[in-house]
């Protein structure tokens, strides 16, 4: 009788280990997946900021024609970008694009002086911010997520379910790591 | 030295707390039964008293866990904002809150120019932080982020349940050691006289009894500081987690560091929760065993190791 019962209390818990194990993967990869969309979620916030900030730059310096359009070019651009490659690319370009305007700012005091210039600056500051955060956040949660599913014994379940390894967000295209050059 | 990062930090202070809970735990039990055993009489005694003083932590950390958050920040006197009343501030915690994965906390706002910023609530999802203006005013944006970065550590880590929890068990073995001092005294040593060769034993046990309850509170408050301290380092290392930027938290310390004023609507009680002693005049002070945080030098030097 005990026999049976310790082999059948064995077997309770090895299963409920298993189970927990298999719950665990699925919760840590759609973490991974969560965190990718924000990555997205804060790159349309940038494109719906920088039309704004444009206008009310305009206003000021308007004769700073080509970096402005040098910045619209570059928001249309990486709105249409296909595939994660373009995407970063565009997206890089983007951010330099974006840092020559903020540095051209300081060419005209009325403009640094305007309280919606300095709006849009904080705000677009913190969605470069975040979307490095959200990239970091991406990272990590893949980082832990594959560590989990390459552990001993996680990686059995793992293997027998198929899950992936998820992919690190990295900028592939060397020239895209390039900082661009700020010219006046 | 090796070359550190926040990850083999973040693993050591975790280690050293376990260390200490574990230390603790052990206490704990032994003195409760050590107690039960001469006072009540037989190891049943023991076991039972240890039972009951632990159920009586347990039941006294839920209260205080569920009650937290409000009458501190009440006592405080702090106001809660809206992004529109500070933008920037309001996006640094939404960053941070982006790179964690954490929930957005209510952010608060201390008007008093003293320097400092606390956490409280009991779980990511009830958490509020709060800054008071005197530091909100003199640092960069960095710094800014490395200080909310701190005090969302605190929240990640649950620290809040962690200190509730220890205080109680320092606070439920105080009142063990005082109760048995006072019932000693009364002579409350009836039994044990029935056998009289086991009369020497029982007195020893007696004699080692009354000797730990006199130093054990002393003894439990050393370790509940020093637990304190390796939270508040391992919040240092989980701000840098979050950050990657060693160097904004340093900044922000060494402002900190520099500021002799007093936190006016701080007090004892509250004092642990906050991110430097907010009662403490100077930091020249010798680093003490019974600081609630470490040195800040100590804390700048750590942040400054992982900086590239």
């Amino acid at each position: 009788m005990l026999p049976t019962v310790i082999i059948v209390g064995v077997i309770v818990v090895v299963i409920a280990g298993l189970v927990g194990i298999y719950n665990g993967l699925v919760g840590k990869r759609i973490r991974c997946q969560e965190a990718w969309s924000q990555i997205d979620v804060q790159l349309k916030r940038r494109y719906d900021l920088i039309p704004n900030l444009v206008e009310t730059v305009k206003g000021y310096a308007a004769h700073e024609k080509d970096t402005l359009e040098r910045v619209i070019h570059a928001r249309n651009q990486a709105i249409s970008a296909q595939g994660v490659k373009q995407q970063a690319e565009a997206e890089n370009f983007l951010s330099g694009a974006l840092r020559q305007l903020f540095a051209l700012s300081e060419n005209y005091p009325n403009l640094k002086a305007n309280e919606n210039f300095a709006q849009l600056q904080e705000e677009l500051t913190s969605t470069e911010n975040k979307i490095a955060f959200a990239r970091q956040h991406y990272n990590d949660s893949s980082a832990v997520y594959n560590t989990a599913r390459e552990t001993f014994p996680n990686n059995l379940i793992a293997n027998a379910f198929s899950f992936q390894r998820q992919d690190y967000f990295e900028i592939e295209d060397p020239a895209a790591r390039q900082t661009p050059q700020v010219k006046f | 030295m090796a070359v550190e990062t926040f990850h083999t930090l973040i693993a050591r202070n975790r280690r050293n707390t376990w260390l200490l809970i574990v230390l603790f735990g052990l206490f704990f039990v032994g003195l409760g039964m050590l107690i039960g055993t001469v006072w009540i009489g037989g190891t049943h005694g023991g076991l039972g008293l240890a039972v009951l003083a632990g159920t009586v932590a347990f039941f006294l950390t839920l209260a205080s866990y569920y009650g937290g958050s409000s009458v501190l920040l009440g006592l405080s006197q702090a106001r809660r904002i809206v992004k529109s009343d500070d933008p920037q501030l309001f996006n640094v915690v939404e960053e941070l809150c982006l790179a964690g994965g954490l929930p957005m906390p209510q952010i608060y706002l201390i008007d008093d120019t003293a320097m400092n910023a606390f956490a409280t609530g009991r779980d990511p999802r009830h958490a509020a932080v709060a800054i008071t203006t005197g530091l909100r005013t003199r640092l960069n944006r960095d710094e800014l982020t490395g200080v909310m970065a701190h005090e969302l550590s605190h929240v990640r880590h649950y620290d809040i349940l962690f200190a509730t929890l220890v205080a109680v068990m320092v606070g439920v073995l105080v009142m063990l050691c005082d109760v048995f001092l006072r019932s000693r005294w009364w002579g409350g040593s009836r039994r044990g006289s029935r056998d009289r060769g086991s009369q020497g034993g029982a007195v020893i046990l007696v004699i080692v009894a009354l000797v730990l309850a006199i130093i054990t509170p002393i003894l439990a408050k050393i370790i509940q500081m020093a637990i304190s301290r390796q939270r508040e380092y391992l919040a240092d290392a989980g701000a840098v987690e979050l950050t990657r930027n060693p160097e904004g938290l340093a900044g922000a310390l060494a402002k900190l560091a520099g500021d002799q004023e007093v936190l006016e609507v701080a007090n004892r009680a509250t004092a642990p929760l906050y991110i430097v002693h907010p009662i403490r005049k100077t930091e020249e002070r010798s680093a003490s065993i019974f600081d609630t945080h470490p040195p800040i030098k100590d804390r700048i030097a750590r942040l400054m190791s992982l900086a590239s």
